[in-house]
Order: structure tokens, then C-alpha cells, then sequence
């Protein structure tokens, strides 16, 4: 039972990471990214062919998985998305489906078909004994890091100069400029971090997906919208309750419920958008 | 009547007219069918594409609702007519039916919905319904053979015609008689009162309202006019290919259908056809070409197709159609 809980909310922290991104880009600026997910897998590719070919040591990777991703979305941002911020949704997600569409043959002409696997070092294998339940080390691994990353977002957005800037340029970009802030670039470093927290999650993710493969863009496009979804836009807690509601709900779900697979997470998205289509987790009246 | 009420009914019925353009593109359309024989199941794809397409373009065209989930209803119809089949009753103008009819109603109860929320929200609900239908067939498997798909074999149209492997020809022509059906009877709708209040539905959601048009009751309408037209092409699909298959609710097919509408331009109905036709032809081209790698040029076409602006390139077929057909197109509506 708490191995389950624990497996969930590890996975649920997982989710978070990945979303993180997804739901400041569609929150703050309001924009659709469907190609969130592309951001992942080169995340992801950056750590699991750093170990496999050159060696490089797990955590080494990380920051790499974080930067490399990040530079790509800027420099997309700057070029192409951008040109986009004021478009209808329909043309957004037209446009970023196209780029999905465009990263999964790329991913697939360089490195193939198959999935990269990922090599964990032996630290963080294997399971320990908590309160006489089995936890895994990694998922343990997962939950503090992915912790660590949701508290910084927390207090980066709260308590910095930043972070308010980049609430006031959102509420209304006009004043915002009209005060001296510049809000291209307050875009474009938030378009960054978001693509950047992707790759790292997609980095964390490659173990326990087992191993990244050109399909991951669309396969977990879904789990972020529906994180996204049920978590509501406005703001990190939303997006964190949300993404460990699901993780959750998904792993206790395959393990008790086989038969109905996917259909638990769903449905309980169907549900929130119905009952509260700004989200579970979203105070009053969010955009 | 008064004067400018006959001007106005002159007016639609001069818009309702069929134009001779239109006549020599149906037309072309069957000559095609019988010219090329060999590439008989290409066609086929292309008009049962295009009947696909023509269902969004009811919704995004006409009232202006988003939708990333059309698959859901070309499943489950393609579904419904190929269980059906399998149980025996391998009639295919009752499994068209059938599979308008499950459509339909799944349109009709998803319906409410889509009057909640933004255009977000939209997207993402019908994404989600999409999904959930999917799974259930993914999870039904003692009814629709899961993974494996489901196979049949059809019975002849009418008695008469058969289609599948044997009449690949059959099978296009049967097409083709489905969708000038379905297309003359989605134009009249068009034209229809409650086709022009959609328009204006389309245009400005709360001006319509305060001019009296019941703005739910339209859209929850005609989603479930295009869920069964969705419904339609998915047991075409099914009748046509003898099988029924789990990636029918795939997202890709909702997204195909979008880019094909959007490539031939959305509103006046053609769009979807002669997108499907652009969409299917330039597949098959750049899939001979490079079999695994298609996907590829597919979003390549997306990502311009935005960022040169899709209703400049809608407006450039939309122009390239009224030169070669003038007049017919006088009306034709935005994107």
C-alpha cells in the first residue's frame, strides 16, 4: 500500500517536472504547446547517450539535460513562437503539432527506432526498507529532487523581482512595458526554463518509461495536458497537486485495477474540465 | 412580402442555386474514378477522407467549434458498422446508418461539453473524449478484437455491387455515392436557416444570442449532425477496408483530418474534399519517396502553412478555385 503511494507520488513528481514547462508557457503566456513533450525527449536523448557513448556520469548529465533543451527553446522562441503569441489556439496547436510531427522523424533518422535504454548507476538502484514497506531508491531519488525543483519554481515566482515581473507582464503586457520591463526577453527566458525542466524531466523519465524512443513526444502529450488540465494554469502548487494526483491515481490504478488501464486518468480529466474547467486546483476566476 | 424581404429571399436563393462549376466538379470527380482504375483504393482513401473532412468543416467551418477529437466519432462508427458486419449482418447501407447513428448519439451526449470554457478547453475535451473511446476499444477486446483490429467481410451494396478486394472500383464508386449524398444534403444544411444562424453563431457568439438565436442548442446540434457525419466515414472506412482497427481514435487521425481542412480551406464545404485530395496524393508521393520519414514533411507543410498564414493560403486556393470555376465561390466563408 505505501509502496504503491510512494511509487505514485514518485511518478507524480516525475509528471511535475515534465509539465512544470508546459503549464507556465499555457498559464503565463498563452500559448499551446503541444510540442512540449519534443523538449523531453532531447532532454532525455542528452542524458542516456552521455552515459551510454561517453561515459559521463548520471548526475553530470543533469544540468546538460536542463541546458540543452533550454538553448534549443530559446532559440525557437526567438525565431518561430514568438510570431505566434497573439494567434488563435487553432493556429498554435496546428503549428506545434507541426513540430512534433517534425522532431519524432528527426529523432528517428539519427538514432533509430529502437529506445535508448538507460544505465542507472548502482547508488540508486535497488529498494530499502521503510516502515517495513519496500521503496524504491530511485523513485526516493525522484521525490526529493523533483521536490527541490517544485519549491525553487515556487519561490523563484513568488519572492523574486523576476517572478513578478513576469506576473505583471503576463496580467497585462502593455503597462508592463510601459513600466520599463522588457517583456520579450522576460518571455523568452520563461520559454527557456519551461523547455529546459522538460528535458530534465525527460532525463529523470528515461529509467522508468524504459528508455526514450522518437514516440515519446505523443505518447506523453497527453499525460502533460491532462496534468495541465486537471491542475489548472495559474500558478506551480496547481500544477504540482494536479501531477501527483495522477501519478498516483495512474500507478494505484494499473495495480489494483488493471482492466481499465488508462481509463481512471481520463475519465477524472473529463470530469475536472466539466465540473471546473479552470482546473482542480485554480483559485477563483482563472484565465 | 416587402421589397427588401423579396431581396433578401432573391438573395438566398441566388446563393442556394447550384453553380455550373459546381456540377463539372462532381463531374470531374467521378471521371477520375473511372479513368484510373489502379490507383482505385487511393481514391477511395481520398473520398473517404474527404467525407471525414467535410464532418469537421460542419463544425470548424460552419459554427466555428475546435476540435482535436474527430476521431472518436470515425471510430466508434467504423466500429459499429464492422461489429455489426461480424455478427452477419453484413449489410452495408445498414451499417452506414448503424454507424451514423452511434456517431451521432456519441456527438449528441458529448455535446454539452463543448459550450463551457475556451477554445483550450475545447481542444482538450474533445482530446480527451477521443482518448477515453480509444481505451475502451483498446479494453473491449472480446468486441472489437483489441489490438488485432477486427475483420469482416461485407455483404454487396444492395444486393448487388460487391465491394472489397475483389471491386476495388466498387468500393470508390460506392464512396463517392455516400459522400455526393451526404455533401448535397450538408449543403443544404448550409443554406438552411439553421445554417445561416450557425454563421452567425460563428461570427459573434453574444450577438447572436442577444438577436434571439439559441446559440446552445445550435452548436450541440450540428456537433451531432458532424459526429454522424464522422460516424459515416468511419463505417465507410471500415466497409471499404474490411477491417476496423485501434488507430482510428489514434490523435494523428484527428490531427490529419485538421491539416487536411485547413490545407483546402474551411467554409464552404469543398475545402475538405480538395484538401483530402492535396493531403492523401502529396502522402503517397513523399511515402514512396521516403517511407519512413513522412511525418516529417507533413509537419514541415503545418509549420509554413501557419506561419505564412493559413487563411492567406485558403484564400489562395479559394482564389485558385474561383478562377477556374467564377461565381461559384461568392460566398465562401473564412476559415
Amino acid at each position: 500500500m505505501l509502496t504503491i503511494l510512494i511509487d505514485g507520488v514518485g511518478y507524480g513528481m516525475l509528471l511535475f517536472v515534465l509539465a512544470a514547462g508546459l503549464s507556465v508557457t499555457l498559464g503565463l503566456m498563452n500559448f499551446i504547446n503541444l510540442a512540449h513533450g519534443a523538449f523531453g525527449m532531447l532532454g532525455g536523448y542528452v542524458t542516456v547517450l552521455l552515459m551510454n557513448r561517453l561515459g559521463v556520469p548520471f548526475l553530470v548529465t543533469l544540468p546538460l539535460a536542463f541546458l540543452v533543451p533550454a538553448l534549443v527553446g530559446v532559440a525557437m522562441e526567438r525565431t518561430l513562437y514568438r510570431r505566434l503569441y497573439g494567434s488563435s489556439p487553432l493556429d498554435q496547436v496546428l503549428f506545434t503539432i507541426g513540430l512534433v510531427f517534425m522532431a519524432m522523424p528527426i529523432a528517428n533518422y539519427l538514432l533509430g527506432d529502437s529506445p535508448q535504454q538507460m544505465h542507472l548507476p548502482e547508488w540508486l538502484k535497488g529498494r530499502y526498507e521503510f516502515a517495513g514497506f519496500g521503496v524504491g531508491v530511485y523513485r526516493s531519488f525522484l521525490i526529493v529532487v523533483c521536490g527541490a525543483i517544485a519549491l525553487a519554481l515556487q519561490v523563484f515566482l513568488v519572492g523574486t523581482r523576476f517572478g513578478a515581473r513576469l506576473r505583471a507582464a503576463v496580467d497585462d503586457p502593455t503597462v508592463a512595458s510601459g513600466l520599463g520591463i522588457d517583456v520579450d526577453r522576460l518571455f523568452a527566458i520563461t520559454f527557456a526554463v519551461g523547455s529546459g525542466l522538460a528535458g530534465l524531466g525527460g532525463a529523470l523519465a528515461a529509467d522508468v518509461v524504459g528508455g526514450i524512443d522518437p514516440s515519446f513526444p505523443t505518447k506523453f502529450m497527453v499525460m502533460f495536458l491532462i496534468v495541465v488540465a486537471i491542475g489548472g494554469t495559474n500558478g506551480i502548487l496547481g500544477a504540482l497537486l494536479g501531477a501527483l494526483l495522477i501519478g498516483v491515481l495512474d500507478v494505484a490504478g494499473k495495480y489494483y485495477i488493471p482492466s481499465l488501464g488508462a481509463f481512471i486518468i481520463y475519465a477524472v480529466m473529463l470530469v475536472t474540465l466539466i465540473v471546473r474547467p479552470q482546473g482542480l486546483f485554480a483559485k477563483g476566476d482563472g484565465r | 412580402m416587402r421589397p427588401h424581404e423579396q431581396r433578401i429571399a432573391q438573395h438566398l436563393h441566388r446563393r442556394a442555386r447550384w453553380r455550373w462549376s459546381e456540377i463539372a466538379f462532381w463531374i470531374a470527380v467521378v471521371v477520375i474514378v473511372f479513368v484510373i482504375p489502379s490507383r482505385a483504393s487511393l481514391i477511395n482513401e481520398i473520398l473517404v477522407n474527404g467525407l471525414f473532412a467535410l464532418s469537421l468543416d460542419l463544425i470548424l467551418g460552419l459554427a466555428g467549434v475546435v476540435s482535436l477529437g474527430h476521431a472518436a466519432f470515425l471510430g466508434v462508427g467504423a466500429y459499429a458498422a464492422g461489429i455489426l458486419a461480424a455478427q452477419g449482418l453484413d449489410d452495408p447501407t445498414l451499417g452506414l446508418l448503424v454507424g451514423g447513428l452511434f456517431g451521432g448519439v456519441l456527438g449528441l451526449v458529448t455535446a454539452p461539453l463543448l459550450l463551457r470554457g475556451s477554445d483550450l478547453t475545447r481542444l482538450m475535451v474533445t482530446l480527451g473524449v477521443s482518448l477515453m473511446f480509444g481505451e475502451i476499444a483498446n479494453r473491449a477486446s472480446w468486441l472489437t478484437g483489441g489490438a488485432d483490429g477486427l475483420e469482416f467481410t461485407m455483404g454487396k451494396v444492395l444486393g448487388l455491387f460487391p465491394i472489397g478486394f475483389t471491386g476495388q472500383r466498387n468500393a470508390a464508386l460506392y464512396s463517392l455515392v455516400v459522400l455526393f449524398v451526404l455533401f448535397v444534403l450538408a449543403r443544404r444544411i448550409r443554406q438552411s436557416p439553421f445554417g445561416l444562424s450557425l454563421t452567425a453563431v460563428r461570427e459573434n457568439r453574444l450577438r447572436a444570442g442577444a438577436l434571439g438565436i439559441a446559440t446552445h442548442r445550435r452548436i450541440i446540434g450540428v456537433y451531432a449532425i458532424s459526429a454522424a457525419y464522422a460516424g459515416v466515414a468511419g463505417a465507410l472506412l471500415a466497409q471499404t477496408t474490411a477491417i476496423a482497427s485501434l488507430d482510428l481514435f489514434d490523435f494523428h487521425r484527428s490531427a490529419d483530418v485538421m491539416l487536411m481542412l485547413i490545407i483546402g480551406g474551411a467554409g464552404y464545404l469543398y475545402g475538405g474534399i480538395i484538401g483530402a485530395a492535396l493531403f492523401v496524393v502529396l502522402r503517397d508521393f513523399i511515402a514512396s519517396a521516403t517511407p519512413q520519414y513522412w511525418e516529417f514533411w507533413i509537419g514541415l507543410l503545418l509549420v509554413v502553412l501557419v506561419l505564412t498564414g493559413r487563411d492567406r493560403v485558403s484564400a489562395l486556393v479559394l482564389r485558385a478555385a474561383r478562377t477556374i470555376m467564377p461565381n461559384s465561390l461568392k460566398q465562401g466563408g473564412s476559415a
